[in-house]
C-alpha cells in the first residue's frame, strides 16, 4: 500500500491512469487510479479485464458513493466504513464485477443499511485511498490512510 | 485479564468513537492509542451481550483494515457473531470472516453449518451475505459441503442472488472441480437469460475459466458467438471478446466466423473501451486477417492522437502486441511514436521507447541509436538509463544480431559509459568483454575505446564506471598487442587514482598491468618474434603457407602444423631443446609468424612498434611497476596482494639478469638462455593464447578424467586434494589439483585460469592450460559478417580441418542460436521447460563438438607429451560418454511419443472434438488426475446434451500446470532437429 502510495504520489496530473505493478503485486496485474479531490481510488487488475471498463468502473462505484454521501469525501468514507464496503460488494463480488449501474447498486444499499449518516467535520485533510483486488486470484483489499 | 463486566457493555466505545478518537490523536502518539483500543476490544469481545461482541468485532475489523492489526486470533469470536440473529450482527461477522478467514483458519469448519443455514435462509441479503463471504474465503471443504445448496441457488428466480451465485461457482470451481459435474449444465442455461446481469456474470465466469484453459471451452463457441453478435451490453461484450481471443488461436474455422461481427463492433461503437477490446482481439489474435488489421491499426492510430493519455498508452500497448508480427503497423506510425518519446507521461514512454526497439534492424541501427542517445542525454536519469539499458539490451540480442559495423558499436559503447548517471555499467562490462573475445577485427578499436576510458583520471571518481573500467583494464592487457603505445597503457593502469577503485576491479588492473609489462618485455627481449606475434591476432590463421623466412624455431613448428603431428611429434620433440609444452607454444607462435608474412602491411607497423622498446624505456618501465605496486603488498585484499607478489618477484629477477642478457645479446651469441628470459617467453606465450566465449554446454563436453568418481562423496575428493583448498561448488571437474596436474587429465575452469595465479614456477603448467582450455570454448556463435574469423589463431588442430569447423560452424549458429532467441520473447518461459530445451541443444551441439574434440584432444595430448596413454583412454572414455547422452536421448523419445500415442487414444475415446487441439506432451503430468477425469468424462456425457463442455473440469486441475504446457510444446519440434 505504501509503495503504492509513492508512486500515486509521484505521478503527476495529466498522464495516464494505469500503472504497471508487476513489481508490486505479481505478474499480470496492473493498477488503475482515479482522484476525485483528496479521494484516490485504486483498482488492480488482471488480464481478464478491459483497461478502460475499469475506469468506468471506478466511476461508477464514485458515482454510488457520491449519491449515498451527498458529495463524498475521505470522512464520509471513514465513518461509513461499513456502508462502503456493502456498497463495494453489490459492484464487485468475489473478484468480479457484477453489477455497473449505480442505481441499482443505491437500491440494494438501501435495502440493506439502514444506518444513518453519522457525519461529524473533523479539520484533518488526508489522502483515502480504497484499494480493492480483483482478479483470478481471489479478492482482498485494503485501505491506506495517510494523513496531511 | 478480568472478564468483561457490565460496566464495560454500557460504556462501550462505538466505532464512530473510536475513529474519533484516533483523529484527535497525533500521529505520535497513535501507536498507544490503538493498542489501548485493542486491549478494550480484547476484553469486550468476550461479553455474552452479542451487541457488545459484535461492535467489538467492528471496531478491530476497522483497526485491521486501515491499521493492518493482527485479527486471526479473533476468528472464533467472528463465528460467533455470524450466528446472530441480528442482519447488522451478522454482517459485521460475515465481514471479519471475509477480511481475516484464510485456508489455514482452523475454526473455519464450524462455519459450515451456519453458512448452509443462511445459503437457504429466506432472507435475500443473508443468502446474499453467505454467499460474498463464500467467495472469499472458500476452501476445499467448504466448497464440498456446500455445493448442493450453490447448485439450488443456480436455480433461484430473484436475479439478485442468482448473479451472486453464478460468480461463487468460479470460486468452488477453484477449489472443487467435481462442483463441475452438477453445476456446469446450469451455468450454461443462464448462458441464455434474458437478464443482463446474469449473462454478464456467467460470462464473467468463462472468461476466467477461459483464460486459464481455453481449449475446453471450444464446444461454447456458437452460445459465444450468438452473445457476440446479440449482446448490446459492453461489458458482456468485453468478456466475450477477451474469450474469443483465446478460441480464436486454438481453431482457425471460428477465427473465420467471428472477425466480421468484431469489425462490425469496432466501426460501430461509440465507447472506447469495447474499441479497444476489439483491436486488441484482433492484433493478438486475428492478426492474419488483413482487412480487420487494418481497421485495427487504424482504430490505433486514432487512440495514438487522443489527447487522453489512457488512450495514447493503451494504444501503444497494442502497437507493441502486434510489432512481432506486423512491424509494419509500428512503422505506419513511427511519427506518433517518436513523438510519444517526448510524452510527460514515464508510463508512455516506456512504452514507445519498447516500440521504437522493435523498430531496429541492421540498416537503421545506427540513426535510431544515434537520436536516442541525444535523447537519453535531455531526459531524467531515469529514462536515461531505461534508454540505455535498452540499446544495451537490443543491439546484443541473439550474440550482436544487428551489428554489422562493431567499430561502430564499440565506440558507441564508450560513449555511453560517458554518459552521467548511466547506471548500465555492468551490462557494459560484460559486454565489452564479450566482444572483445567474440569478434577478432574489432579488437583494436576496443583497445582505442578501452585506452580512453582508463586515461581519463576523472572517471575513476565515478563508482558507477568502475565496472566498465574494469573491462577496459581487462580488454587493454588482454590485447595489449594492438596497443599504440603500451607504456602509455601501464601508466593508466598504475595511476594514483586506482586507489578509489573497489579491490576486486583494483585485482584486475593489476593483472592487466602484470600482462602489458610481459608483453613489454618480450618484444623487447625477442623483437623478431615480437614483431611476428604481435599483429597476428587480427589476421586469418593460413597453414598452408609455409614460410621462407621465418626463424629459427617456425620452421621446426611449422613442420609440425604442415604434417600431421602424431608421427613427427617425436622427432619434433628430438630436436627441441627445451620444455615440450614450450614447443607448442612454438608452434602457434610460428604460425603467428607465417600469417604476417603474408600480410605485408602488419609486419610493417610492428616494425614501427619495435622502436618503442629500448633498454630506457624498459628499465624506466620496470622501475614505474616496482615504484607504484611496492606499496600494495601490504593491502589486505589477498587477490591483490598475490599479483602484486608474482610481479615483484618477475621484476626483481629480469632486473636481475637484464644486464647479463645484454651482455650476450652484444656479442650475439646464440643459443644461451637466461632464465629471466625464458619465464618472459612462457608467460607471453601463455597470455597470447586467446580466451574465447563459453559456450552454455562447455561444461557437457568436459571428458570426465580417468580415476574421478563424481558420484562419490566430495569429501573423499577433498582427501585427494590435500591441502589446496579449492573452490569446488562453483566449478565442475577436476581431476587433480596442481600436484598432480602434470600427468592428470586435470582441467581448470575458467575462472582460475583468467585469474589464476601466475606465479613463474608453473608458469608451463599454466600455458598447457591455457592451451587445452581453449578447447571448451564455442569457437563460433558469432555473426557471418565474422564467422571466418572463428579457429583461434593460435590453434594448429583448428587450422588443419578448416572446413570441418565451417560446417560445425553453421550447425552449431544455427542451433546456438536457439536457446538464446526465446528469452527475449516477451512472455518469459517457466525454468524447468528451459532446461529441457537447453538439455536437448546440448546434446546436439556436443556431437560435432565431442568429435573435434576427440580429434584436437587427442593431437593436444600428443603434442603436449603427456603420456600417450592417458590420451588413448579418453577416445572410449568420451565415445561412451556420448554414447551415453544419445541413450539419454533414445529413452526421452520413444517415452515422450508413447506418451502421446496414449494420449491421442485417449482423447479419441472421450471425446471426439477436442483430440485435434490436443496438444502432446502435457497428459506426462496429469496422468494421475486423468483416469479421473475420465470417469467424470463419462458421467458428464450422460447429463449433459452436448457432451463436448465436459473436459472443462479437467481444465480445473490443468490450470496450474497450463504454462508449462504451452512452453513444452516447442521442445518437440527441437527434438526432431
Amino acid at each position: 500500500m505504501r509503495r503504492i502510495y509513492a508512486v500515486l504520489c509521484s505521478r503527476p496530473e495529466s498522464v495516464c491512469n494505469f500503472i504497471e505493478a508487476e513489481s508490486i503485486s505479481g505478474p499480470d496485474t496492473r493498477f488503475v487510479y482515479k482522484h476525485y479531490a483528496t479521494l484516490y481510488f485504486v483498482f488492480l487488475f488482471d488480464s481478464s479485464e478491459n483497461e478502460l471498463t475499469m475506469l468506468d468502473l471506478i466511476q461508477v462505484f464514485a458515482e454510488t458513493l457520491e449519491k449515498c454521501f451527498k458529495n463524498v469525501c475521505e470522512l464520509d468514507l471513514v465513518f461509513n466504513y461499513s456502508k462502503m464496503h456493502t456498497i463495494l460488494d453489490e459492484i464487485i463480488f468475489g473478484g468480479q464485477v457484477l453489477e455497473t449501474n449505480s442505481s441499482e447498486v443505491m437500491k440494494a444499499v438501501e435495502e440493506i443499511s439502514k444506518c444513518s449518516l453519522s457525519l461529524s467535520l473533523c479539520a484533518r485533510l488526508g489522502f483515502f485511498i480504497y484499494l480493492f483486488f480483483f482478479g483470478g486470484g481471489g479478492e482482498g483489499r485494503g485501505i491506506l490512510l495517510v494523513h496531511l | 485479564m478480568a472478564g468483561p463486566s457490565l460496566m464495560d457493555s454500557l460504556f462501550q466505545r462505538s466505532l464512530d468513537d473510536l475513529i474519533k478518537g484516533l483523529r484527535l490523536h497525533q500521529p505520535t502518539s497513535e501507536s498507544t492509542f490503538i493498542s489501548k483500543s485493542l486491549d478494550e476490544i480484547r476484553r469486550e469481545i468476550k461479553s455474552t451481550d452479542p451487541q457488545t461482541k459484535s461492535t467489538a468485532l467492528q471496531k478491530l475489523n476497522y483497526l485491521h483494515s486501515l491499521h493492518g492489526l493482527d485479527m486471526s486470533w479473533a476468528a472464533f469470536h467472528a463465528i460467533e457473531v455470524i450466528s446472530s440473529q441480528n442482519f447488522q450482527q451478522k454482517k459485521v461477522g460475515y465481514l471479519a470472516a471475509s477480511l481475516s478467514f484464510h485456508s489455514s483458519t482452523d475454526v473455519i469448519l464450524l462455519l459450515t453449518n451456519q453458512l448452509r443455514k443462511d445459503l437457504s435462509s429466506n432472507n435475500v441479503f443473508e443468502v446474499s451475505l453467505a454467499l460474498e463471504c463464500l467467495s472469499m474465503i472458500c476452501t476445499v471443504d467448504l466448497a464440498r459441503d456446500l455445493t448442493p445448496e450453490i447448485f439450488t441457488l443456480l436455480g433461484s428466480t430473484k436475479s439478485f442472488i442468482k448473479k451472486k451465485a453464478i460468480a461463487t461457482v468460479l470460486r468452488i470451481f477453484e477449489k472443487y472441480p467435481d462442483a463441475v459435474r452438477v453445476c456446469f449444465k446450469r451455468l450454461i442455461e443462464n448462458l441464455e437469460s434474458n437478464d443482463v446481469g446474469i449473462v454478464s456474470a456467467v460470462m464473467g465466469v468463462f472468461c476466467e475459466l477461459a483464460l486459464k484453459e481455453p481449449k475446453s471451452y471450444l464446444p461454447l463457441a456458437p452460445e459465444f458467438y450468438r452473445i457476440l453478435v446479440d449482446s448490446r451490453n459492453n461489458w458482456v461484450l468485453i468478456k466475450v471478446l477477451k474469450v474469443f481471443s483465446k478460441l480464436a488461436i486454438l481453431e482457425p474455422r471460428l477465427a473465420k466466423r467471428v472477425v466480421e461481427p468484431i469489425c462490425e463492433h469496432m466501426r460501430r461503437s461509440g465507447a472506447k473501451s469495447l474499441v479497444f477490446e476489439c483491436v486488441r482481439t484482433i492484433l493478438s489474435s486475428l492478426s492474419e486477417y488483413e482487412s480487420a488489421l487494418k481497421l485495427a491499426v487504424e482504430k490505433v492510430r486514432e487512440f495514438l492522437v487522443d489527447d487522453d493519455p489512457n488512450l495514447k498508452y493503451l494504444g501503444l500497448q497494442a502497437l507493441l502486441v502486434v510489432s512481432l508480427k506486423h512491424l509494419w503497423a509500428v512503422l505506419e506510425n513511427k511519427d506518433l511514436v517518436i513523438k510519444s518519446l517526448s510524452d510527460d507521461d514515464p508510463n508512455i514512454k516506456l512504452e514507445a521507447l519498447q516500440l521504437v526497439m522493435a523498430m531496429v534492424s541492421e540498416d537503421n541501427v545506427h540513426e535510431i541509436c544515434k537520436v536516442l542517445i541525444s535523447y537519453a542525454l535531455k531526459s531524467e536519469p531515469a529514462f536515461c538509463n531505461e534508454i540505455l539499458g535498452s540499446i544495451l539490451s537490443t543491439c546484443c540480442r541473439n550474440v550482436y544480431e544487428i551489428i554489422i559495423d562493431f567499430d561502430w558499436y564499440v565506440s558507441l559503447l564508450g560513449e555511453i559509459s560517458r554518459i552521467p548517471h548511466c547506471q548500465n555499467g555492468e551490462e557494459i562490462e560484460k559486454q565489452l568483454i564479450d566482444i572483445g573475445m567474440r569478434v577478432k577485427d574489432v579488437r583494436s578499436e576496443l583497445v582505442r575505446v578501452g585506452r580512453e576510458l582508463m586515461i581519463d583520471p576523472a572517471l575513476l571518481g565515478n563508482p558507477v564506471i568502475h565496472r566498465i573500467l574494469s573491462a577496459a583494464a581487462w580488454v587493454s592487457g588482454e590485447y595489449v598487442e594492438l596497443s599504440k603505445n603500451p607504456f602509455e597503457l601501464m601508466e593508466a593502469l598504475l595511476q594514483p587514482r586506482t586507489i578509489l577503485l573497489p579491490p576486486s576491479i583494483r585485482a584486475i588492473y593489476v593483472q592487466s598491468a602484470f600482462k602489458v609489462l610481459i608483453f613489454c618485455l618480450y618484444s623487447y627481449l625477442f623483437p623478431d618474434e615480437a614483431v611476428a606475434s604481435s599483429p597476428s591476432l587480427p589476421v586469418d590463421l593460413d597453414p598452408g603457407v609455409t614460410s621462407s623466412i621465418s626463424p629459427k624455431e617456425f620452421s621446426e613448428s611449422s613442420d609440425v602444423v604442415v604434417t600431421e603431428p602424431l608421427a613427427d611429434r617425436e622427432m619434433d620433440e628430438g630436436f627441441n631443446p627445451r620444455d615440450i609444452s614450450q614447443s607448442l607454444e612454438d608452434v602457434s607462435v610460428g604460425n603467428g609468424g607465417d600469417t604476417v608474412i603474408a600480410h605485408e602491411q602488419t609486419s610493417c607497423s610492428a616494425t614501427l612498434k619495435k622502436d618503442y622498446f629500448t633498454q630506457e624505456s624498459i628499465v624506466k618501465l620496470l622501475d614505474l611497476v616496482e615504484r607504484t605496486l611496492c606499496p600494495l603488498m601490504g593491502t589486505h585484499e589477498v587477490e591483490i596482494q598475490e599479483r602484486v607478489g608474482n610481479i615483484r618477484g618477475l621484476t626483481e629477477l629480469i632486473k636481475q639478469e637484464l644486464p647479463e642478457f645484454l651482455v650476450h645479446k652484444e656479442r650475439n651469441v646464440e643459443g644461451v638462455k637466461v632464465k629471466a628470459l625464458e619465464i618472459v617467453k612462457l608467460m607471453h606465450d601463455a597470455f597470447l593464447e586467446e580466451l574465447g566465449p563459453v559456450s552454455t554446454s562447455a561444461q557437457e563436453r568436459v571428458p570426465i578424467p580417468e580415476g574421478l568418481m563424481l558420484m562419490e562423496n566430495l569429501g573423499d575428493l577433498e582427501g585427494i586434494c590435500g591441502d589446496i583448498q579449492l573452490p569446488i561448488p562453483s566449478q565442475f571437474c577436476f581431476g587433480r589439483p596442481h600436484s598432480g596436474g602434470r600427468e592428470s587429465t586435470s582441467l581448470f575452469n575458467q575462472q582460475t585460469d583468467e585469474e589464476s595465479e601466475t606465479s613463474y614456477e608453473c608458469t608451463s603448467l599454466l600455458a598447457e592450460h591455457r592451451k587445452r582450455h581453449g578447447l571448451y570454448y564455442l569457437p563460433s556463435e558469432k555473426l557471418e559478417t565474422i564467422s571466418n574469423a572463428c579457429p583461434p589463431a593460435k590453434d594448429p588442430q583448428h587450422s588443419d580441418d578448416v572446413n570441418d569447423d565451417g560446417q560445425d560452424l553453421v550447425k552449431l549458429t544455427e542451433q546456438s542460436l536457439v536457446p538464446k532467441k526465446k528469452p527475449n520473447r516477451a512472455k518469459p518461459r517457466p525454468v524447468v521447460v528451459k532446461l529441457d530445451e537447453v538439455d536437448g541443444i546440448t546434446i546436439a551441439v556436443s556431437k560435432p563438438e565431442s568429435k573435434d574434440y576427440l580429434i584436437s584432444g587427442a593431437v593436444r595430448e600428443v603434442l603436449l607429451g603427456n603420456e600417450v596413454s592417458s590420451a588413448q583412454h579418453k577416445l572410449p572414455d568420451k565415445s561412451s560418454n556420448k554414447r551415453r547422452e544419445k541413450d539419454k536421448l533414445d529413452i526421452d523419445q520413444p517415452s515422450e511419443t508413447k506418451e502421446n500415442l496414449a494420449n491421442v487414444g485417449k482423447s479419441e475415446t472421450s471425446t471426439s472434438k477436442k483430440s485435434k487441439h490436443h496438444i502432446p506432451g502435457k497428459e506426462r503430468k496429469h496422468k494421475s488426475s486423468r483416469t479421473n477425469a475420465d470417469e467424470r468424462e463419462d458421467v458428464q456425457k450422460d447429463k449433459t446434451k452436448s457432451g463436448h463442455h465436459n473436459p472443462r473440469h479437467k481444465a480445473r486441475q490443468r490450470a496450474d500446470d497450463n504454462v508449462d504446457v504451452i512452453a513444452q510444446t516447442p521442445v518437440i519440434p527441437d527434438f526432431l532437429l
